[in-house]
């Protein structure tokens, strides 16, 4: 057996880099601070690369099987004997692999900030809370067990939140950052909820004796019902929605497009990349409850993944930002992971699904970094978020244009990029599953074609467009991450998920079915043509189009209404007919039984000062009075 | 036989007489002159009762002592001849209502109480008695309150001396001396 | 000496002069004659303590004793007060009782 236990290093490094920038950075070395970030993550990345190949490579598989391996435990909160909150290193293929993708993706984003964030107010803020980030997401994927993975949870949320109001002087960022902050935690709520239940009947916190297959906790609760579903059942539900809030998926996605407020580095990181895919992670982490005892709610991640795709993917050929078609689009590839989940079995090539959800997420983490991050190149360039006011880019911004295009394809699927792949392995399951969800994918595939490329079309190609100054390429430090993020999004397809990452650690066969893969090529395909046709060149027929549909485009167009939907849920039902009747109660009758008695002892108060004369023969008084009156009274009256 | 109780009936008539003249007496050194006579004719009842030592302290501490104390502080603080504004009416009514009541009270039950006197012999009380008692440690012993008040003889020195030093802050802001 | 005349005599002449005390406590309004009728009050209780040791317990010497000690407290306490009673004139110029009234709400 390795020794693991110097992983522990692993989420602590970014801490203390974290406390360390917060409490002296400001003061101290403002400049130096990105640079100690940076190395700070370094180092990590690299334990991380050594953690992985020391995990995959060289560890001995017992019985053709990746084992867990609890590398660090600690009790932290010991209620009871039985009752305790453990904080740990948990490692098995996916927390390995989510470790890789973690450190590399915010290696190459702390990278990228030198350059971004360069002369930015709240320079050294800005790397102590990525640091931060880090150390949280880190703390959320190496959780031994569900407890500690709902602090790092929360955790990850509250620096999601710091990092979207990163610049807090703008009024939209703070209402972004409340928004994902507010929605998030009320998923949150339903997750603390599952994970009471959940724990409540299996009586441990414990992943390892929680998802081991052939242990009691999964037949435990699976017996008894409630609404004709077993308790296991809602308690994984509940857990669920925990995983809907943070990864955007439907109805909890609204706040991930405002949440492109943030700074670009940050949506790269957290909202594209890491912190969003929690949820899949999530679900991945739980999986052998969801398909051994909980049937049902692996059948609701499948539908809410499958129409969350299509619906974001429907909003995001109408949006006309950049960040936001990007937000979209992640919220619709993240919607593919959970439906290749939910249609994933237990074991064998059965887990086929369980595996091409991790090996999307993993090429998604790359690609879409990729692509936020010349986004952000591009809104570095141009200062502006709007497609409309840009164009002809690919003269001015040569590498990002390559890199941008490279992204481009490989979230295309157009093969041999590595989002070819790993999609092509998501609709295979999926076929094996549902022809209806299989149906789905194929025109979400379609349309994500279409509408990366009508952002690339328009973007670097289209009409040319005056600047107010010429754009210019941006500084190394941000394209050196352009081009290692798109070799990794070459290169990532090519690493063998089958035999590392599947849901029971057992290598399977699998190959790249013809059937399935040769028509979402064209697909995709498709959806480039059409794209080049409209967006090529500058023409009218996207306007023509759009006021053909008009109705239905302005449905996409304003995101199908949900943020009204909301507004009118909170504002109309809950704020009126629950909130003022509760404010009205608690100002009419609970405060004002507190001013009530507070009046009543001022005005008595006020009238029994007098007694209060200083006149001290007074006080002698009724002092005496008293005296003789309790001398009467115990003496002959109280006989 | 006789003649004690007119001793009694002459010290007690004086008592009451000079203790009501004290206390409502509307010059203040004469009031302090009748509190000289009220705490003779006391120390001439502790003579009757055989407590020569008690009386004698009475007269040289009482007398000697708190009343020129009291003079002093009456020669600092007023004008001999000043005299007092009436007390107001139903101040002293209510006063003298309480008082009397109380009086009446304590009275009824003093002499409603059957006190039976134990059968032993009286003890001598010389001064060498006095004397051991206070410094011994025995079951008639009282070393200890001896010198509890001996610590607050001297804390009290101490504080008379420290509280009626001149300094601290003075208020000038009051010029004149509220004539009474 | 005292044969003849019962204890109730004494405890009333003390219950008297004890209460002519509290008058003068309660109505006196310089601070030196109230200071006075505490010493009555005080002699009051003495001649109580000692009648009663006389009459009760013979035998014993309590009474006196805390007579004693209540003559010595009674000083102290009179040098102190007289020492506060200078320390207020200096104060207010006044050592009307009803004046010095800074402890009022």
């Amino acid at each position: 057996m390795i020794n693991f236990s110097y992983t522990i290093w692993i989420p602590l490094l970014p801490f203390f880099m974290f406390i360390f920038l917060g409490l002296a950075g400001h003061k101290y070395f403002p400049k130096l601070s990105g640079i100690l970030g940076t190395c700070g993550l370094a180092i990590i990345t690299v334990l991380s690369y050594i953690t992985a190949y020391k995990y995959f490579f060289t560890t001995e598989k017992v019985d053709g099987a990746f084992q867990k391996i609890t590398a660090f435990n600690t009790t932290w909160l010991q209620f009871t004997d039985k009752l305790h909150i453990d904080l740990g290193v948990l490692l098995d293929p996916i927390s390995v692999m989510m470790l890789v993708v973690i450190t590399t993706v915010s290696l190459m984003v702390h990278i990228y900030s030198l350059g971004y964030m360069k002369g930015e107010k709240g320079f050294e803020r800005f790397f102590a809370f990525l640091s931060l980030f880090s150390f949280s997401m880190l703390g959320l994927v190496l959780a031994t067990n569900i407890f500690q993975m709902y602090i790092f949870w929360e955790l990850v949320g509250v620096s999601s939140f710091l990092l979207i109001g990163f610049y807090y002087q703008k009024p939209s960022a703070v209402r972004a950052s409340k928004k994902a902050f507010i929605v998030t935690r009320f998923a949150d709520l339903g997750f603390l909820i599952g994970i009471l239940i959940l724990s409540f009947n299996t009586k441990t916190f414990d992943f390892i004796s929680l998802t081991d297959p052939s242990g009691t906790a999964i037949t435990q609760g699976s017996g008894i019902g409630f609404l004709g579903l077993s308790i296991m059942t809602w308690s994984m539900i509940f857990v669920f929605m925990g995983g809907v809030g943070k990864s955007a998926m439907f109805p909890f996605h609204i706040w991930l497009p405002d949440a492109m407020e943030g700074p670009t580095p940050v949506s790269a990181l957290i909202h594209a990349a890491t912190m969003v895919v929690a949820g899949v992670y999530l679900v991945a982490r739980m999986f052998p409850i969801y398909a051994l005892a909980a049937p049902v709610a692996l059948n609701i991640v499948a539908y809410v993944g499958a129409f969350s795709s299509i619906f974001a993917a429907i909003i995001a050929c109408t949006q006309t930002d950049i960040k936001r078609v990007l937000a979209y689009s992640t919220m619709s590839q993240i919607g593919y992971m959970m439906l290749a989940l939910g249609v994933s079995g237990y074991g064998g090539h059965e887990g086929l699904g369980y595996m091409a959800s991790m090996f999307h997420l993993f090429t998604h983490a790359m690609f879409k970094a990729l692509l936020f991050l010349g986004a952000g190149a591009i809104i570095h360039a141009v200062h502006s978020n709007h497609m409309t006011e840009m164009g002809g880019l690919r003269k001015y911004l040569p590498i990002t244009h390559i890199t941008f295009l490279i992204a481009c394809l490989t979230i295309a699927g157009i093969p041999p990029l590595s989002g070819f792949f790993s999609k092509d392995e998501i609709l295979a399951a999926a076929l094996h599953h549902n022809k209806l969800l299989f149906a789905v994918e194929y025109a979400v595939a379609g349309l994500t074609a279409f509408y990366m490329f009508r952002l690339y079309f328009s973007v670097f190609w289209g009409k040319e467009t005056a600047y107010h100054h010429t754009p210019h390429e941006a500084p190394a430090t941000m394209t050196i991450p352009l081009i290692i993020l798109a070799i990794g999004s070459v290169l990532t397809g090519f690493i063998p998920f089958n035999q590392l990452v599947t849901s029971d650690g057992r290598a399977f066969e699998s190959e790249l079915e013809l059937m399935v893969a040769i028509p979402s090529v064209l697909i995709g395909l498709l959806g480039i043509g059409i794209a080049y046709i409209l967006y090529k060149k500058e023409s009218a027929i996207p306007d023509k189009l759009a006021a053909t549909f008009k109705y239905s485009y302005k449905w996409a167009y304003n995101k199908f209404y949900m943020d009204e939907v909301y507004l009118f849920v909170t504002k109309k039902i809950i704020f009126k007919l629950i909130s003022e009747p509760v404010a009205w109660f608690d100002r009419n009758v609970v405060d004002a039984t507190m001013n009530a008695i507070a009046s009543v002892t001022q005005g008595v108060s006020f009238r029994i000062r007098g007694f209060q004369s200083g006149q001290l023969q007074k006080y002698g008084f009724v002092f005496i009075t008293g005296a003789i009156m309790l001398a009467i009274l115990f003496i002959y009256l109280w006989k | 036989m006789i003649s004690n109780q007119i001793m009694f009936i002459l010290f007690s008539a004086m008592i009451i007489v000079f203790s009501i003249l004290t206390v409502t007496s509307r010059k203040i050194l004469r009031a302090a002159v009748y509190l000289l006579f009220v705490l003779v004719s006391t120390s001439g009842l502790y003579f009757m009762l055989d407590y020569q030592f008690l009386a004698a302290v009475q007269l040289t501490l009482y007398a000697g002592g708190i009343v020129v104390l009291i003079i002093f502080s009456i020669l600092l603080t007023s004008h001999i001849s000043q005299k007092f504004e009436p007390t107001g009416i139903m101040k002293s009514v209510f006063s003298a209502i309480a008082s009397i009541a109380g009086a009446i009270l304590a009275i009824i039950t003093i002499l409603d109480y059957n006190f039976s006197a134990t059968a032993q012999a009286a003890k001598e009380v010389d001064m060498r008695l006095i004397g051991n008692s206070l410094l011994s440690v025995d079951y008639d012993g009282y070393i200890l309150p001896f010198e509890v008040i001996s610590v607050l003889l001297l804390a009290a020195m101490i504080a008379a001396i420290v509280i009626a030093k001149r300094g601290g802050p003075e208020k000038s802001e009051l010029p004149t001396l509220k004539q009474e | 000496m005292s044969t003849g005349i019962p204890v109730q005599y004494f405890l009333v002449l003390a219950t008297i002069m004890f209460f002519t005390g509290i008058y003068g406590f309660l109505t006196r309004r310089n601070l030196i004659t109230m200071l006075m009728s505490v010493e009555l009050i005080l002699n009051a209780v003495n001649i109580n303590f000692l009648a009663f040791n006389r009459y009760l317990y013979p035998h014993k010497l309590e009474g006196m004793f805390f007579s004693l000690f209540i003559i010595a407290v009674a000083a102290s306490e009179a040098a102190v007060a007289i020492a506060i009673v200078i320390n207020i004139y200096r104060r207010f110029a006044t050592i009307n009782v009803e004046d010095v009234n800074e402890m009022k709400h």
